[in-house]
């Protein structure tokens, strides 16, 4: 139904679309975020689909204390907002008394409260002072009119922000969720190369939020990260340009930012990341001889589909045939962009039917996509890799360069195993 | 404003959404937000669907709000008859878009659409539920498309015994089987076997598998079997009412709940009742040795199961028929029976009343919670939620009514209706009592080598208190000393603390089998001392 146009000097093949977008709203991030920060409740204002939504995402994680919940409009709310408002303090209160281990709690916007203009903004402050010095109540919006899946960390992560505290002090902060044992990993290989302080966030406990100011060297971990990113920079903190670590080119490139920005000679960086980048290959190297030449379409899902492209492009020798992504912010991705092959099709937002007609019409040997069309797809004979797999998975790293191109190596292998002859 | 750590209903558009895909023919244009689309998963995953939900959404965003989103809901009505040419139209809004009132079934209505049936669906989200929007849905559906079919005011009512005047075989129609459901697939096609073994045709199954044309053939069949009142209940008492049509209200879920069903339907079609149907001295016909459950439940081997506290919850159609099955046919002790269907709680007042208990009606996850732990069950008879309910609290529990997972959507044939239902009601109540006496025993001897708490299987961390990570019997030995293992010709292998560190953070399903590689590989490379470096090595060289 959509309008396509093209835009794009330095990429002349970019492709805006919009239609039907066939994605997640930014409450998913929930998902992932309540097992980062296990001390933090996540509490939706919103309607019974958000509820439904969440629970039909981490349904199958059978729980003994949710970490997560959602705040019900009713019709009455919905006549006046002053009621409303008593209502979320009397829910709150209500949750705190049950659950009194909760330090921080997120109160996450949908598209019923914002479109009714429920300010939680206002209701975070009122509950903060309320509740001095025992929870923290936050505040950000998850909604599907304002946020596309990832970008509800992003938008959790920039709720975080103002509670940092200040300091000079130098250190490498890393933003974006990662697996427990990658952060240690990286952590350990930041300590080999002389960098002693690397802080992350979000932290593993809400309430241990690292500091930020001019010291601050900050390296995003994901590229969904625009606004966040922008108001670490406005604290003092220095954004550091970097391919995303994924593969062992996007890895080394993404320590070496972070080294060359605290003066570490480059042959301290080679002696301590080339044997990864050498070993990464070889990890790699049995996956490429099955994805080297196979044509991919990345559908838009998590704004991790450039990265993800560059890396199966140039170390998994894959061929490009559209590169879809939600949402492009050119500064986060400038140096994705520049290594990804002249004449790339990359396109922005989605009109599902439209993509859908060219994914079939180029019969693609791997297409990356959402849930709801990655069945539908290989019953039309068309494999897929299901994409939000990838924001769950440890696959940041040069140690994790082989796993992260087996995810996409599977799927072929798998097929070709399967026969029923 | 109302809590909700888990809903055991979605919004009434996904019950809309539920008849759609149920059906054939049949598209749906939703007014929704971006985001809502994660709804096709439960088609697509849960219920594992080859293709997508005939469903298309506006998806509007923000930047749409200042906008025309009535244009938006109409070019995509435009376009999606256009592309899909369904032969029937449903139109609807999810609850964001009911906020901002486009009114997009009289936009439909005022659009050129080749004349394809239009319904509108008014589906109030902040009011009420998923069945109710499913039940709303095919009531909706029907009337629209048999209006034309409507007798005049004042018509004879039909006989359901006409089929003996037109020198045919009696039909019904199934109503109700629809995908989400709990087992409706393989509970059609066990009924649809039943009514041929007494020669009683299907006309109609609906919503599932059915197109807009089946829909218009429901008036010819002699009367309606109505095998899931929460979806089905509406259209067979406006079926009733303006065609005259006889329904079968018996749902056929149990031993006995399946010989009344039959009798309730000789009846009605004025069959004469088989010998095989005929209750004997007993009360016990017969037919029900077709199903395996009453000479397992009468087998010594089940004598144990008598008197077992059972604690039952679901929808009201499966929370009655189970309540049924545990008293009579399995011999356990009812000890609280609930449902989160409303609709229905006059029928499950009266069958809890029976059982000289209350009846919980309650859609709130922690009300259940707290009546199960109230009632201390040895069995938890419910749906999805109340095996979150039942890990908390260290019962074992059986899945009998949706909400489901994807587990409850079987490869294999199971349905819970007829004489086979009731053989795989049999086994999926009583296995996990049996995986409970095992735990028992493991409670009481927790020294046994083989039986260990990391050994369970859906209660594990239930009723043992949580244990570190590294549950397995040689992490404890490994707190004590090193690890060490003999390494032929160099002495002892020994892992570092870094490289113990490294390991503990591998998952614990494979935690044995990292071990296990990198040692292989340090006695190959002859390294003595297993360290974190050692392991990443490993994990490359066995990547491949």
């Amino acid at each position: 139904m959509g309008a396509s146009s093209v835009v794009d000097d330095r990429h002349p093949s970019l492709l805006k679309e919009s239609g039907q977008r066939e994605v997640f709203c930014g409450l998913t991030s929930i998902v992932w975020l309540h097992r980062r920060m296990p001390d933090a409740f996540f509490l939706v204002v919103g309607s019974r689909t958000c509820a439904h939504l969440i629970q039909s995402a981490a349904g199958v994680m059978i729980f003994a204390e949710p970490r997560f919940g959602t705040a019900i409009l009713g019709e009455r709310d919905l006549a006046g907002l002053a009621d409303a408002n008593e209502e979320l303090d009397r829910l709150v209160t209500d949750l705190l008394v049950r659950r009194p281990e909760i330090r921080t709690l997120f109160l996450v916007g949908s598209c019923p409260s914002e479109v009714i203009k429920l300010d939680l903004a206002k209701a975070a402050e009122r509950l903060n002072t309320q509740l001095a010095g025992r929870v923290k109540v936050l505040n950000y919006s998850g909604s599907g009119i304002e946020t596309t899946f990832t970008q509800g960390e992003d938008k959790a992560l920039l709720a975080m922000v103002p509670l940092m505290p200040s300091s000079d002090v130098d250190q490498l902060l890393i933003v974006g969720t990662l697996a427990d044992a990658v952060e240690d990993r990286l952590v350990q290989l930041f300590g080999r190369l002389g960098i002693p302080v690397v802080t992350s966030l979000p932290p593993r406990r809400s309430t241990e939020l690292p500091p930020i100011g001019p010291g601050t060297r900050v390296l995003l971990a994901q590229p969904f990260l625009s606004d966040t990113a922008r108001a670490l920079v406005n604290r003092g903190a220095r954004l550091l340009a970097a391919p995303y670590p994924f593969g062992v080119e996007g890895s080394r490139a993404w320590m070496a930012a972070g080294a060359e920005a605290f003066g570490v000679a480059p042959a301290q960086v080679a002696a301590v990341l080339d044997p990864l980048v050498e070993r990464g290959r070889r990890a790699i190297a049995p996956h490429r001889e099955l994805l080297a030449g196979k044509r991919l379409f990345l559908l838009p899902d998590s704004q991790l589909e450039l990265s993800l492209a560059r890396f199966l492009q140039r170390e998994c020798g894959m061929e490009l045939v559209e590169v879809g992504t939600p949402y492009l912010d050119r500064q986060l991705l400038d140096a994705e962009l520049a290594l990804l092959p002249e004449g790339t099709r990359i396109s922005e937002g989605q009109d599902v039917e439209r993509q859908l007609e060219r994914v079939r019409a180029a019969r693609p040997d791997l297409v990356v996509c959402g849930l709801g069309l990655a069945n539908p797809l290989e019953a039309e004979g068309i494999a897929t890799k299901w994409s939000i797999e990838l924001v769950f998975s440890p696959i940041h790293g040069c140690d994790q360069a082989g796993d992260l191109a087996e995810l996409f190596a599977r799927s072929l292998r798998r097929r070709a195993a399967l026969s029923f002859a | 404003m109302e809590l909700t750590l888990w809903t055991y209903e979605g919004p009434p558009h996904v019950g809309a959404m539920r008849i759609a895909t149920s059906m054939e023919g049949v598209h749906y244009v939703l007014h929704a937000p971006q985001g809502d689309t994660y709804a096709d998963l439960l088609f697509t995953m849960i219920e594992r669907r080859d293709k997508r939900p005939p469903v298309t959404y506006t998806t509007f965003q923000a930047r749409d709000l200042g906008g025309d989103t009535a244009e938006l809901v109409k070019r995509s009505i435009s376009e999606a008859v256009a592309r899909f040419q369904p032969e029937a139209l449903l139109v609807g809004e999810s609850c964001t878009a009911e906020l901002i009132q486009d009114q997009p079934g009289a936009l439909a209505g005022g659009m050129d659409l080749g004349g394809i049936p239009v319904v509108n669906l008014e589906l109030p989200a902040y009011s009420k539920k998923e069945n109710w929007g499913a039940a709303e849905t095919l009531y909706q559906l029907v009337r629209g498309l048999l209006k034309a079919q409507l007798p005049s005011p004042g018509f004879a009512k039909p006989s359901p015994q006409r089929w003996r005047d037109e020198g045919r075989r009696p039909r019904v129609n199934l109503l109700g089987p629809s995908l989400l459901g709990f087992r409706c697939r393989d509970d059609v096609r066990e009924i649809t076997a039943l009514l041929a073994e007494y020669g009683v045709e299907v006309a109609v199954v609906a919503p599932l598998g059915a197109r807009p044309a089946d829909l218009q053939r429901i008036p010819t069949a002699d009367a309606n079997v109505c095998l899931y009142p929460e979806v089905a209940g509406s259209v067979c008492s406006w079926l009733e009412r303006s065609f005259g049509m006889a329904t079968v209200r018996t749902v056929p879920i149990g031993i006995g709940a399946t010989a009344s069903f039959l009798r309730e339907l000789h009846q009605l079609l004025g069959l004469e009742l088989p010998a095989a149907l005929q209750p004997g001295a007993d009360g016990t016909c017969a037919a029900e040795r077709r199903s395996r459950l009453p000479w397992y439940s009468r087998s010594v081997d089940s004598t144990y199961l008598t008197g077992k506290r059972v604690f039952i919850f679901g929808d009201a159609t499966h929370a009655i028929a189970a309540a049924r099955i545990a008293s009579r046919e399995l011999g356990f002790q009812v000890v609280g029976l609930g449902s989160y269907s409303r609709e229905q709680a006059r029928e499950l007042r009266a069958a809890a009343a029976e059982l000289g208990l209350e009846a919980l009606i309650s859609d709130d996850y922690l009300a259940v919670e707290a009546a199960m732990a109230a009632a201390a069950p040895e069995l938890v008879l419910g749906t999805q939620m109340e095996r979150h309910s039942a890990k908390r609290l260290g019962i074992p529990c059986a899945v009998i009514s949706a909400p489901l997972h994807v587990q409850d959507v079987p490869a294999r044939y199971s349905p819970q209706m007829g004489w086979e239902g009731a053989n795989v009601i049999f086994d999926a109540w009583v296995h996990p009592l049996m995986m409970g006496l095992e735990e028992h025993l493991i409670g009481m001897f927790r020294h046994d080598f083989e039986f260990v708490d990391g050994h369970l299987s859906h209660l594990e961390g239930a009723s043992a208190p949580t244990r570190p990570a590294e549950a397995e019997p040689a992490r404890d030995q490994a707190a004590a000393t090193p690890v060490a293992t003999a390494l032929p010709g160099h002495g002892e292998l020994v892992w570092s603390p870094d490289g113990e560190a490294e390991l503990a953070k591998i998952p614990f399903f494979v935690r044995g089998k990292v071990r296990k590689n990198t040692e292989a590989y340090a006695r190959e490379r002859g390294l003595e001392v297993i360290d974190s470096e050692a392991l990443y090595e490993a994990k490359a060289h066995f990547s491949s």
